[in-house]
């Protein structure tokens, strides 16, 4: 979230789209509820299915799954065309006005660039024109036909409501209604927020359908706004956590990134990393990228990591492919892994196509299962019957369980979904023999040192040189890891401007990352955590719940990366003089020569408007991007069809096969062959989560399995009525992939919608069950699913699919 | 569970006055439907507070699970789709003891002391007095009470009447994650309730209103509906429940010699304990509530 979760209650129109916050949030929902009772906010649910979020609803509208970009593309262009936005702010926060490569082009859905055997884009002709001294061109009267506005004003006048309608299903009378109330949050003192989940995600574009409502927000103005912002509403209560600490073996700490084997020195991979600002005056501040990165290696290596060795730059591992789930599945399929060890992590039900998971995991020597609960992968070898229909004997993968305490017996920090770190502290002793996950971990890096120590190796240099500092070696304390996270001065460190002053002392704790270094005389283990144990002691174990302002800012409740800023971009907040926007909700505003306010201001607290450092100051550019050559899948979202589709082409691209789907996704050889086509599943699929349960983890405890206790599918009435199927009875639902079965639920909220002329049925597929726990046993809903992946974070497309279903 | 004695009210078959010297404050738990997301946290949440787990069930084909109250559910969410005008409304509402000004529960209970109505408002089943008979089956408007197959006692939501006792919210509003189930004295629930109708009619709903039914003198347990005018789509809810006249009959010019009989069926009951060991209900009386039930 680039909010909070107490936030919410400061938004005038609330978005659930691409989520079900009722159903995934109920305890966060209650800020909705809030803005709803005490602000007259209004909340709009668009979803294909009329949701437990929508129950509470002023209004919903429906849409077919998969097509979210064609109705917030249908958006863009209503804003534009009806001059519905906030103009200031997009004049001086966006790079609206700024002027790219004349040569950039998009042709029949295909941006320049595109290579269609790699399917991937080279994206040189996806940059801006710069001037003599570097920095990007810009034109303020936004009417060179070259520049982000018109050139993103031409990209969605696409987006008619006529077609919108077509691709989406939504009626149109609906799509204008949505439009016309988030058009009204163009006002500057007016805000919208949007909540999201994996509905966004699980898409073979997610990213960029969050990127398409990042667009509505800054045409808007909602970006850095109390109750406005671009809010994930993250699962896991720790997943937040585990992003920042590094989910991908493409990330390092703090969302660093991995070297991989052309960075041949600390040299040239910190060059890469380093960007130069792209105007004038802005802070441009991951220019600091190298101070971040030398104090891990310090964090991680201590004296052995010097300026001598690079700061033992080579000891870390070189990506030398994708490391994303689905790559790492595909690896282990194609038998080219000998070992996994799975941590908290339940596979053979998480990820798509199950069949083709379990037979990975049959050709691996050894599997090591972390986990406080008897996940079904642990017994992907074992006949289950009909859910699990597998020969054991033909399976020689050797299985290690190693029990874990669940979070409440360990102690610890979770960071939730608006980054708000919080200490926890252990409730209970865990079960039997199991131990700390870090525990655990400790013992197996301690062995295998001591083998390495015994036996050599071919390369110990890694391993002997990691910096192990804990009192308790086999057992280092959760507190001993968050200070060591949060970083220390490892010499004196000195002001910068006088040298004589010594800001902090050798063996002190770090404040801010404002103070690590990169000369190898400060640690840091993820520099946006730093300040979350400083000098003072642990941050994160705040719990002074006074909020000053009455708009929820309780800054001194855990600790919010980064450096406490609860919201971030907030200087977008007030206007270029420095004045709120809103000045009821005033976040930060310039006063007395700096920044002053209800939050930590995400400027330099010195920064005077008339120096012009604009708000978005990890951008080069110091502004929001409404053209973002990142993506690797385009710099203005464009809608592509799922890989299976119920329509036989994209109405947007009617001719052109190639932008059927999204041209820059990554497929795997065998893959392609087993997405199924429209005429064999003509049904789009599309799975979930119930509020009953939590992913597959409650289906071990009673209390869930009570109250949710038995595995169903949902359908429309209208399609139940085409099949004879009635409420209660057995159904079978097929995919390319397999087939599971289950008890129809038979319900009005999912209607058949109309697409290309095409009347188009949804099947809902909850998640939840599997073989292992006290609820009823059921299927592995991923038996169904599709082994493609978004294009920029391979998150699978679970929510969009094809099946077919009949009475069992 | 019982709160202090000087706080009964009522008791069901018992003619002793009850004290009076203590004035206690009437309390109400308001359900605010509009606010509610069905998310069962309450159902979970009175299995917990109550240390009571009912069966793994199987799906019906709906959302409501257990499909039904129980002798151990006490509370259960009922999900009704209504769709008017092109309009699709889910209307979830949680059920369970109304706790009625004018229980007809208590009034039909032959068991002395089996049922309680403290001054607060909180009708109690006191289950060590239950004789299992089902009459407070039949007394009850809001088809509530369930007989435990387990051991033939009646069972419902208490209202947390432990809790309550000791200034604490019962566990269900503790735990109700939207605030849709709020508690307190009842005319703060009923203030609180305007407010929530103020809002509800500003967003169109011009017959939102308060369910206080009357007819059973009002209820401890309220509800907050966006259709007031027709609480029957919410799963049922009666429009204007009362107590089945038949329970009026039995309280009437029946009761002289109802006490009569009554005094013989505990002897008889006694006896049959020493001699035959516990109660079941008969096929006959079964079969006679059930036809109660259809009423």
């Amino acid at each position: 979230m680039t909010n909070h979760w107490v936030d919410i209650k400061n938004a005038d129109l609330v978005i659930v789209m691409g989520g079900n916050a009722a159903e995934a949030h109920p305890c966060g929902f209650k800020w909705v509820i809030e803005a709803k009772k005490e602000r007259k906010a209004k909340l709009v649910v668009v979803d294909p299915r009329f949701t437990r979020s929508a129950a509470v609803a002023d209004y919903y509208a429906p849409i077919r799954s998969g097509a979210d970009i064609a109705f917030l593309g249908g958006v863009i262009n209503y804003l534009l065309s009806k001059d519905k936005i906030h103009h200031e702010y997009v004049k001086h926060y966006s790079n609206a006005t700024f002027l790219i490569n004349p040569d950039f082009k998009f042709e029949d859905g295909i941006f320049s660039g595109y290579n269609a055997e790699k399917r991937n884009y080279a994206k040189d002709t996806w940059s801006y024109q710069l001037d003599k001294d570097g920095y990007a061109k810009v034109d303020e009267t936004m009417q060179d036909p070259n520049c982000v506005f018109q050139l993103m004003k031409k990209h969605y006048s696409r987006y008619t409501p006529e077609l919108v309608s077509k691709v989406t299903g939504t009626p149109k009378d609906a799509f204008l209604k949505v439009c016309e109330m988030m058009a009204e949050t163009a006002a500057p003192n007016k805000t919208m927020t949007i909540l999201y989940a994996l509905g966004w995600t699980e898409h073979s574009k997610g990213s960029q359908n969050i990127r398409t409502m990042a667009l509505i927000q800054i045409l808007l103005g909602n970006m850095g706004m109390a109750g406005g912002g671009i809010n994930a509403l993250r699962g896991h209560a720790n997943v937040q956590g585990i992003t920042d600490m590094c989910l991908f073996g493409a990330n390092l700490p703090g969302y660093l990134t991995s070297p991989n084997e052309a960075d041949v020195d600390r040299k040239t991979y910190l060059e890469k990393r380093t960007p130069k600002a792209l105007r004038p005056n802005q802070m441009n501040f991951a220019q600091n990228y190298p101070k971040w990165f030398t104090s891990l290696q310090k964090a991680w290596y201590g004296n052995a990591a010097t300026d001598k060795n690079d700061y033992a730059f080579d000891w870390l591992p070189k990506i030398d492919g994708a490391y994303d789930t689905l790559a790492i599945f595909e690896r282990m399929h194609q038998g080219k892994m000998n070992g996994f060890v799975c941590q908290g992590y339940n596979p053979l039900a998480s990820i798509p196509n199950k069949k083709k998971v379990g037979d990975a995991l049959a050709k691996l020597k050894y599997l090591v299962v972390i986990d406080p609960l008897t996940t079904d992968t642990s017994e992907f070898w074992k006949n289950h019957a009909e859910f699990n229909e597998v020969d054991s004997s033909k399976i020689q993968t050797e299985v290690f369980r190693l029990p874990c305490n669940l979070f409440a017996e360990d102690t610890g920090s979770f960071t939730n979904s608006g980054r708000v770190i919080q200490w926890h502290w252990k409730a209970a002793d865990g079960p039997g023999e199991s131990k700390r996950d870090v525990e655990i971990l400790a013992s197996l890096f301690l062995k295998l040192k001591e083998m390495y120590a015994k036996d050599g190796g071919k390369f110990p240099d890694a391993m002997m040189g990691l910096t192990w500092p804990y009192r308790i070696p086999g057992k280092p304390a959760p507190e001993e890891l968050l200070m060591e996270i949060n970083g220390k001065a490892l010499t004196d460190v000195l002001d910068p401007k006088d040298k004589t002053k010594v800001l902090v002392k050798a063996g002190e704790q770090l404040g801010t990352f404002g103070l690590l270094r990169d000369d190898g005389s400060t640690s840091c283990g993820n520099w946006i955590y730093c300040g979350s144990w400083s000098q003072g002691g642990n941050n994160t174990a705040k719990r002074d719940n006074s909020d000053p302002s009455g708009l929820g800012q309780t800054l001194n409740w855990g600790y919010a990366w980064p450096v406490n800023r609860r919201i971030i971009y907030n200087r977008a907040s007030a206007d270029l003089a420095g004045k709120p926007w809103d000045a009821k909700r005033t976040l930060l505003k310039w006063a007395g020569g700096k920044w002053v306010g209800n939050d930590v201001p995400d400027m330099r607290p010195d920064a005077a408007p008339e120096e012009g450092v604009m708000p978005f100051i990890m951008n080069p550019e110091g502004v929001a991007r409404l053209f973002a050559p990142a993506m690797a899948d385009g710099p203005f979202p464009e809608h592509y069809e799922p890989f299976e589709t119920p329509l036989d082409k994209n109405p947007f691209h009617p001719n052109n096969p190639k932008a059927t789907s999204n041209p820059a996704a990554r497929v795997y050889k065998g893959d392609m062959e087993v997405f199924g086509k429209a005429k064999d599943f003509p049904y789009v699929a599309t799975t979930y989560r119930l509020v009953e349960h939590f992913h597959y983890w409650t289906k071990h405890s009673k209390l869930n399995a009570v109250v949710q206790p038995e595995q169903f599918v949902e359908i429309g009435e209208e399609l139940a009525k085409e099949k004879g199927i009635a409420s209660g009875d057995k159904v079978k639902v097929r995919s390319m992939r397999g087939f599971i079965k289950a008890v129809a639920v038979v319900t009005k909220r999912i209607k058949a919608l109309d697409v290309d002329g095409k009347k188009v049925h949804t099947v809902g597929l909850p998640n939840h069950w599997g073989f292992k726990g006290v609820a009823k046993s059921g299927y592995i809903v991923n038996t169904l699913t599709p082994f493609v992946g978004d294009a920029n974070a391979q998150t699978p497309e679970f929510k969009a699919f094809l099946v077919n279903i009949e009475k069992a | 569970m019982a709160l202090q004695s000087l706080d009964i009210a009522r008791r069901s078959a018992t003619t002793t006055p009850p004290p009076g010297v203590r004035q206690t404050t009437e309390v109400a738990k308001l359900i605010d439907v509009s606010a509610c997301i069905g998310c069962k946290a309450c159902q979970v949440a009175c299995m917990e507070w109550n240390d009571i787990r009912d069966e793994v069930g199987s799906c019906s084909g709906v959302y409501d699970n257990p499909v039904d109250l129980t002798a151990k559910s006490w509370t259960v969410m009922r999900y009704a789709e209504v769709e008017e005008k092109g309009k699709l409304e889910w209307l979830i509402r949680k059920d369970g003891c109304m706790h009625c000004a004018d229980p007809g529960c208590l009034k039909a209970c032959p068991a002395p002391g089996a049922i309680i109505q403290y001054a607060n408002g909180i009708v109690d089943f006191h289950q060590e007095n239950c004789i299992g008979c089902g009459y407070c089956v039949t007394g009850c408007p809001f088809n509530v009470p369930r007989i435990s197959k387990e051991d033939n006692k009646a069972y419902k939501c208490s209202l947390c009447s432990d809790r309550v006792a000791v200034g604490q919210a019962p566990a269900c509003a503790k735990v109700c994650p939207t605030g849709a189930i709020q508690f307190g004295s009842k005319e703060q629930m009923k203030d609180y309730a305007d407010k929530r109708l103020v809002d509800l009619k500003s967003r169109g709903y011009d017959k939102a209103g308060l369910y206080d039914p009357q007819g059973v003198g009002g209820t401890h347990v309220m509800y907050v509906l966006h259709h007031a005018d027709r609480p029957e789509l919410y799963s049922g809810l009666p429009d204007n429940p009362s107590i089945s006249p038949l329970v009026g009959l039995w309280k009437g010019f029946a009761k002289p010699l109802a006490t009569v009989a009554m005094a013989a069926v505990a002897l008889g009951s006694l006896f049959h304990y020493v001699t035959k060991g516990p109660n079941e209900v008969s096929k006959e009386l079964e079969d006679e509530l059930e036809k109660e039930d259809a009423k």
